[in-house]
């Protein structure tokens, strides 16, 4: 959450955007992200980001879904209410099979969806700053964070010799925020409303 | 960069030269302009039969079970009947988005949203009638094991009836947030070039703030792969159960170890079916001919053709076993009551349009017709429905004791209740194709530059190249 200053590339062509990327990263820039209309295989290695542990995360909610669904019937059955179904036992596992394998997917499904919205801050409501509206169609979008170090123009050049068609400098909230995607209103651009009123 | 190499000989799955902007113009501007006048007439038609399904089961639930034509011998009908038949063609829609998705099938890309929506309105119109079937409605939530104040009494878990309210409800589950996550990078690019306020709010809010961040995609695709791998055992669970009601029954006729995988090819068989149903109309009203070729009805063809002939040769099976089995019961049931007797008709009308005609799609030409693909698709439903009539009520029309024997048709209120279910599925189907992507555009772009049609185009040159010259190429390409 905080208000940062980018310079952002647009590139065409994910052919141009490979290179593109590594060259950022051997010039030592901060690249903030790359947003892409559609998942580019090999993108997140490019930009060396480490594998997700989103499957981990299933299995462990599939997990839970097992112990939970035999431990439930199996206390049910005869714990709480034991009761003499036709002379069966009180713990039939093949009985339970099918009720186990369906919470299992249930819990796994459901953990890892909800997972997924938290890691990638995606809720209705939620809005973040979007750096070009093309981004969601055919363009892919290359955001460089600037620190202190780095110079505006200088980046630009870089970007535009990496291959970048459209290049602009862009102030913005690098976090979310709970707002409306038919209203501008960017947290640090509502103080600077209130100042001035 | 795209190291998949993919033959000119295999046909490309969009037509036409497209570029992303263009894929994505295709596919949302029906979102934002006007319905056409046959959307109106098709949602006004709908909503007539929802009301009158919605006035059916008031009457029901107002006068009692009592107004269903069912007795004391034939417990199921047309309930049953339906409520299997809709669970079943939702399978296709998982089949397309799950199974497919893990055996790499390129194609499905353009007809797997609308066949995933297809699955959750057939499964939400599926679970009416068991509930509906109950009687007492209001009391539904004691299938759910809950702690009560009835000592606690729980439910029974040895019960295949209670296997069925888990199977449902996960698969329901499952299956909407397999899809909504689908969704939200399309919705995202709905409200990126929204002109409307109203639009970008309504599409900011369903699309939960997606930006398209390159951490994003990449957890979104491991969800999607891990959801596919749950979906796919899922899908071929559901209908085993829903086969189980039946299966671990004593009723000849139903207790056959047969059956899960006899139900499942069925409801593949009868899915794919509607799913051809649905997109030979969509892809004509929305213009979408070159995103579902007929390349993609002729894929779905041949699955009909095979699941067909799986279901043809599990009714033989069936048959072989009522005789060899030397069961004097089970035989009856076969020869003498299923295969003639009073609803004899309803046997043959099975075998008609899911053995004997499918088989045109033995033929290419047959498969790339739309026009014998449309009715096609009408017989198989219209036959899986039959299969579904003739295990329920053949099976019990004639019981052990010849002094219950009898027959069985529907009351309105029992045929009120299925159009109503029309009614829904077709509501849900409208509103889905007037404000929902129809294609999943982020998918359709992913492909398309291995196989769309202009891409191809640029393979010839490599097609012509030697295989060593290729390979150094790529081994050595910066």
């Amino acid at each position: 959450m905080a208000v940062k200053n980018f310079v952002v590339g647009l590139f065409d062509d994910e052919a141009v955007l490979f290179p593109a990327v590594k060259k950022v990263r051997t010039a030592g820039y901060k690249l903030h992200d790359v947003y892409t209309p559609f998942p580019v295989h090999g993108l997140d290695h490019a930009m060396g980001l480490r594998e997700t542990s989103l499957h981990t995360a299933g299995f462990i909610y599939g997990i839970t879904g097992t112990t939970t669904a035999l431990s439930f019937m199996s206390w049910v059955f005869n714990v709480d209410w034991p009761l003499n179904i036709g002379g069966k036992p009180h713990f039939p596992l093949p009985a339970f099979i099918p009720i186990t394998f369906e919470l299992t997917v249930l819990f796994a499904a459901v953990g890892m969806v909800y997972t997924f919205c938290y890691l990638c801050q995606l809720m209705p409501g939620v809005k973040k700053h979007i750096f070009h509206p093309r981004q969601t169609d055919d363009k892919f979008v290359m955001v460089i964070e600037l620190t202190e170090k780095t110079n505006a123009e200088e980046v630009k050049n870089f970007l535009a010799s990496a291959g970048a068609h459209e290049i602009n400098e862009q102030r913005a909230e690098a976090g979310w925020w709970f707002g409306r995607y038919d209203k501008d209103d960017e947290p640090y651009l509502r103080k600077i409303q209130t100042t001035n009123a | 960069m795209h190291l998949k190499y993919e033959s000119t000989l295999r046909e490309p799955l969009v037509d036409g030269v497209k570029d992303y902007h263009q894929v994505t113009e295709d596919i949302i501007s029906p979102i934002e302009g006007k319905p056409g006048k046959l959307w109106y007439v098709g949602f006004f038609i709908s909503l007539t039969l929802l009301g009158f399904g919605a006035f059916s089961v008031f009457w029901q639930i107002y006068f009692g079970v009592g107004v269903w034509n069912l007795n004391k011998t034939i417990g199921w009908g047309w309930d049953i009947t339906n409520f299997v038949w809709w669970v079943g063609i939702g399978h296709a829609g998982t089949l397309i988005s799950a199974i497919l998705l893990l055996f790499r099938q390129g194609w499905r890309t353009g007809v797997n949203r609308a066949a995933e929506a297809m699955t959750i309105f057939a499964v939400m119109c599926a679970g009416q009638f068991p509930i509906i079937h109950m009687g007492r409605v209001w009391m539904a939530f004691f299938i759910l094991p809950y702690p009560n104040t009835r000592g606690p009494v729980w439910v029974n878990f040895n019960s295949p009836l209670l296997w069925d309210v888990f199977a449902i409800s996960t698969y329901f589950t499952v299956s909407l947030l397999f899809w909504y996550s689908g969704l939200l990078p399309d919705f995202a690019s709905v409200r990126d070039r929204a002109k409307t306020k109203l639009r970008k709010l309504l599409y900011g809010i369903a699309a939960f703030g997606w930006t398209g961040s390159t951490k994003h995609w990449q957890r979104h695709e491991a969800l999607s792969l891990v959801l596919a791998g749950l979906a796919t055992p899922l899908v071929l669970s559901v209908h085993t159960i829903v086969s189980f009601d039946f299966a671990t029954s004593v009723i000849p006729g139903w207790h056959t170890t047969i059956f899960p995988p006899y139900f499942v090819a069925g409801a593949i068989f009868s899915g794919f079916a509607m799913v051809q149903t649905l997109l030979i109309i969509t892809r004509k009203i929305l213009h979408l001919e070159e995103y579902i070729t007929l390349g993609h009805m002729e894929a779905m063809n041949k699955v009909i053709v095979l699941t067909g002939s799986v279901v043809g040769c599990a009714y033989l099976t069936e048959l072989f076993m009522a005789w060899y089995g030397a069961n004097p019961y089970e035989f009856a049931t076969f020869f003498k009551y299923r295969a003639a007797g009073p609803l004899g008709w309803s046997y043959w009308i099975m075998m008609t349009c899911n053995v004997i005609t499918p088989q045109v799609f033995w033929f290419r030409k047959m498969r790339r017709s739309v026009a014998v693909t449309f009715v096609m698709s009408i017989i198989v439903n219209i036959g899986m429905w039959f299969e579904r009539f003739v295990i329920i009520c053949t099976s019990l029309y004639r019981d052990y004791l010849p002094s219950s024997w009898s027959y069985y048709r529907p009351s309105w209120p029992e045929v009120g209740f299925y159009m109503g279910t029309f009614g829904l599925f077709f509501t849900c189907y409208f509103l889905f194709a007037k404000y929902f992507p129809v294609i999943a555009l982020a998918e359709i772009k992913s492909i398309l530059k291995t196989s769309g049609e202009n891409y191809k185009e640029k393979m010839v040159v490599y097609e012509e190249m030697p295989a060593e010259k290729f390979a150094h190429d790529v081994a050595h390409a910066h």
